[in-house]
């Protein structure tokens, strides 16, 4: 197919991105070892966001696709983002205005006092 | 004789046939796993206290399985390079190495996992325990499956033929790589 | 302006020529067979026996509620726990294994390799195992009839804890077969599904840009994306809710940490755009029977088309007006009645397309006709009603009465049955050669509309009376047990008698026509569309020599033109192009 988007690519050095993913892999895992909490967490999620963008740009070659593949996955995280607005507030909360979860309140209670407990 | 329907020769969008059919499975796939994650993600942001649960997971087991993927990620990209020269015997090496690296991760998550139910966490111990064995079993089957096609694919293109399918499983097995590269923080660090 | 194919494509033409030569074992041919046109027939007749059994049990529980405590002739007894089973089972095969393999899997394999100039799809191999794990799934949910304590009785919406807990809903096997039942039948359009958009995509014939796509093929195909992206989330919920049933999880067990409310949202997730999914292809079929017997073109291809865009994006953010009483978030009740209201508009722009391409047309009152025409007016009330419900604060009203049942059976009776009806009377020629009885097909079509009004237009009484659904019987109930609803409800039972009656004639018609019925001819309706240039019935194969496209769909009524119609692969004169 000439029309083909990837039909000549230019291989890149797939062994130096794969470097720096172990790389960042080693970070993200030092992490909970700097024992701030947020931080950990910033820098755990903020890696896997840029390992997987990694895997996408260079061994997927999504941005040598046809610019639509893009839009299409885009548009899957959109709909899963919609999900979770349209779900959240009813699966997140345990009370409401003339309702409350009791078991997931206790459950949540207990486990804050166990861990108040470690520390 | 090809087999082949003239429908499957055609490529009226340029992108050719079978990647297109993977890129079809990948955005279903999103669905399938994001659904089970949006679940997950709002309940553990809902009960702080599945921490004290989750403490129990085995991060080098979960890190160590991140490397493994990784690599065999650049495994199968690799294979897809040889592809792309006509070097069906590489690409197969490569695919199959791909394939070793599925295994290893299996088979350090069957030790993971032993371990935990010998330890008593098992599916209904809880809600955290819950979703841990249903996300990472998911994610475990789609591990088997893709190992197991790409080791029919790499057995084809040993022989050199269906070389873009090369192409075509290392998608595959790119995006179970990239589900896990969320699992691992989701499931290991966020304690 | 198309231009004609490049010599590319040339040689393959031949390709014909194979495949006629090439004669098949009755296996090959019936059971085995990877062509899109027998696994279309595979579909049809799988779902149209379904469509048999959903029958039979809305006919049984409709006897309970007209005579409750009576034993049903063809049944017997219809106990509290058998009538939860039967409206579960009827809502289920309905939806799962009549209208989508019907409308979505039938009319999908059958038309599209042949409206797009293509031989098959794009994997027929594939397209055969999907046949072949819908088979599988309509055997396990036929199969959990006859387990212990028989088929699920937890409603089709399957709500936890109710489903969850066997000791609720008395049919733990049941409930599981049905989970298994449904998830086997969801793989089953996944795999189809990716088939249909990818054939459409890339397979189609030379000259064939994304305007020259006859309106029903596009339909399809959206509702297969439709289809595939609500569907991920639930079989995760599904995988979920097997889980609590069978391996003491608690994903929605509030008890212990759970949410039942996390279940609705996922299902409904799906639950909406599934609306969709069988509205769309219903309004592909009428699309195209009504410019064919309007003799005119469609008033605004692109809009349809842009109208449908919006319609599947906006469909996936209305889903919780199912859950307005649910104890939602009510900010969030605000949220999904706007949107809900919202979606109102580009379906009601579609109607008025079809309104405005039958103004001024030639209107001829074939079968296929009628009920496409019957499709419009039917769906009008269904669409009107549903602004009712899609009112955060009338709903707190309407849900769960028989308002809901009779708004969604004129949605999904048009669709399903009607867009079935019309899609069979419409290419019955070209999928058996033979043309349909307009007689008897006219008094099945009349019987069957003004029968299937009689069933629910009552409903909609009886539901404002406070009729609540999934209620065996009223005689328990003061405030309902009135002789003025009862005699509505007895009316409602007569039309589905009388509905599932008239249907005789539809099989008399199909059976008979199939041996005695015209010979029909290669385009007896004189259409424009690709499928009308094969012979009847379309060959292994379709085109002996693969088509080039040089126009849209729909050029009916073409000024200066001796016919008034423009078959899309008809070359362009040199006169005709001098006149452009």
């Amino acid at each position: 197919m000439s029309s083909d988007p990837e039909a000549h690519i230019h291989h890149p050095n797939y062994v130096k991105i794969w470097v720096v993913l172990v790389v960042l892999l080693i970070v993200s895992v030092l992490g909970p070892l700097t024992g701030i909490r947020w931080l950990m967490l910033v820098m755990a999620f903020g890696i896997a966001f840029v390992k997987a963008y990694l895997v996408a740009k260079n061994f997927m070659h999504v941005n040598l696709e046809k610019r639509w593949v893009t839009y299409l996955l885009v548009t899957c995280l959109v709909f899963l983002g919609i999900l979770f607005a349209g779900v959240a507030p009813d699966v997140m909360k345990h009370q409401g205005l003339r309702w409350e979860n009791y078991a997931a309140k206790k459950a949540v209670e207990s486990g804050s006092q166990a861990s108040a407990k470690h520390e | 004789m090809s087999s082949r329907s003239i429908a499957n020769i055609r490529s009226v969008t340029g992108i050719p046939t079978a990647r297109l059919v993977t890129w079809w499975i990948i955005a279903s796939e999103i669905f399938i796993f994001g659904g089970l994650l949006v679940s997950y993600v709002m309940h553990r942001l809902a009960h702080p206290e599945w921490a004290i649960a989750a403490a129990n997971t085995n991060t080098k087991a979960g890190a160590f399985n991140t490397f493994v993927l990784l690599t065999s990620s650049l495994f199968a990209v690799l294979a897809h390079q040889a592809a792309d020269a006509e070097n069906g015997k590489k690409a197969a090496k490569f695919l199959r190495l791909t394939s070793l690296g599925g295994a290893i991760f299996l088979i350090v998550k069957g030790f993971e996992w032993t371990h935990e139910i010998k330890e008593g966490f098992v599916l209904s111990s809880g809600g955290f325990w819950s979703f841990y064995y249903t996300v990472a079993g998911l994610h475990g089957l789609h591990v088997l499956a893709g190992l197991i096609i790409m080791l029919i694919i790499a057995s084809d293109a040993a022989k050199n033929r269906d070389l873009p399918r090369v192409q075509c499983i290392g998608l595959y097995w790119h995006f179970v790589d990239i589900i896990w590269i969320f699992l691992f923080p989701l499931l290991y660090i966020a304690k | 302006m198309t231009t004609p194919a490049t010599g590319a494509q040339a040689h393959l033409g031949s390709h014909g020529d194979e495949h006629a030569h090439h004669r098949q074992s009755f296996f090959h041919k019936y059971l085995w067979s990877t062509d899109h046109k027998m696994i279309a027939m595979q579909y049809l007749f799988t779902g149209a026996a379904m469509a048999l059994i959903g029958g039979y049990l809305a006919y049984v529980f409709r006897m309970q509620l007209a005579f409750p405590g009576q034993n049903v002739p063809g049944y017997g007894l219809v106990t509290p726990g058998k009538y939860n089973s039967l409206v579960t089972m009827h809502g289920t095969i309905m939806i799962f294994w009549v209208a989508m393999p019907v409308l979505v899997a039938a009319f999908g394999n059958f038309l599209i390799p042949l409206m797009i100039g293509c031989d098959d799809m794009v994997f027929p191999r594939i397209n055969r195992l999907s046949y072949q794990v819908f088979l599988l799934s309509a055997m396990v949910l036929l199969a959990s009839f006859f387990v212990h304590n028989g088929a699920f009785g937890g409603a089709w919406t399957s709500y936890p804890p109710l489903s969850a807990r066997g000791a609720y809903n008395l049919t733990p096997l049941g409930a599981s077969l049905w989970l298994l039942a449904v998830a086997l039948e969801f793989v089953a359009f996944l795999l189809g599904g990716i088939n249909f958009v990818v054939t459409t995509m890339n397979g189609r014939a030379p000259g064939m840009r994304m305007w020259d796509i006859p309106l029903v093929v596009w339909m399809i195909v959206l509702a297969s994306v439709l289809f595939m992206a609500s569907v991920g989330p639930l079989i995760a919920g599904a995988v979920m809710l097997f889980f609590d049933q069978r391996l003491g999880t608690a994903f929605y067990d509030p008890g212990r940490g759970g949410d039942p409310l996390l279940w609705q949202h996922l299902f409904w997730f799906f639950g909406h755009p599934e609306v969709y999914v069988v509205l769309l292809p219903a309004l592909g079929i009428v699309a195209e029977i009504i410019t064919v017997f309007a003799r005119k073109k469609l008033f605004g291809y692109r809009t349809v088309l842009y109208t449908t865009w919006a319609t599947g994006i906006l469909s996936f953010v209305v889903w919780a007006h199912h859950q307005f009483i649910a104890g939602i978030d009510p900010r969030m009740a605000n949220v999904f009645t706007i949107t809900t209201l919202l979606i109102s508009v580009p379906i009601t722009e579609m109607i008025f397309v079809y309104i405005a391409t039958l103004y001024g047309g030639s209107i001829r009152f074939t079968t296929p006709m009628l009920w496409a025409l019957s499709f419009i007016a039917e769906f009008l009330i269904g669409g009107v009603t549903g602004i009712f419900l899609g009112a955060s604060g009338a709903d707190i009203y309407f849900h769960d009465t028989y308002f809901v049942v009779a708004h969604f059976h004129y949605t999904f009776f048009p669709s399903a049955i009607i867009g079935m009806f019309a899609a069979l009377a419409f290419w019955y020629p070209k999928m058996f050669g033979r043309m349909m009885n307009e007689t008897l097909g006219k008094i099945h079509f009349w019987g069957t509309v003004v029968a299937f009004n009689v069933t629910f237009i009552p409903l909609f009484i009886t539901g404002a009376a406070g009729d609540q659904r999934r209620i065996y019987s009223y005689a328990l109930f003061p405030e309902q047990d009135k002789p003025g609803l009862q005699h509505l409800r007895e009316l409602s039972t007569i039309g589905v008698i009388v509905l599932l009656a008239f249907q005789v004639f539809f099989l008399i018609n199909f059976f008979w026509s199939l041996r005695h019925g015209k010979v029909a001819p290669e385009n007896p309706w004189l259409s424009n569309t690709l499928e009308w240039t094969v012979p009847s019935p379309a060959p292994h194969g379709n085109f002996a020599e693969m088509p080039t496209v040089y126009r849209g769909p729909y050029e009916y009524s073409a000024p200066g033109r001796e016919t008034d119609y423009w078959p899309q692969n008809q070359p362009i004169s040199p006169l005709e192009e001098a006149a452009l």
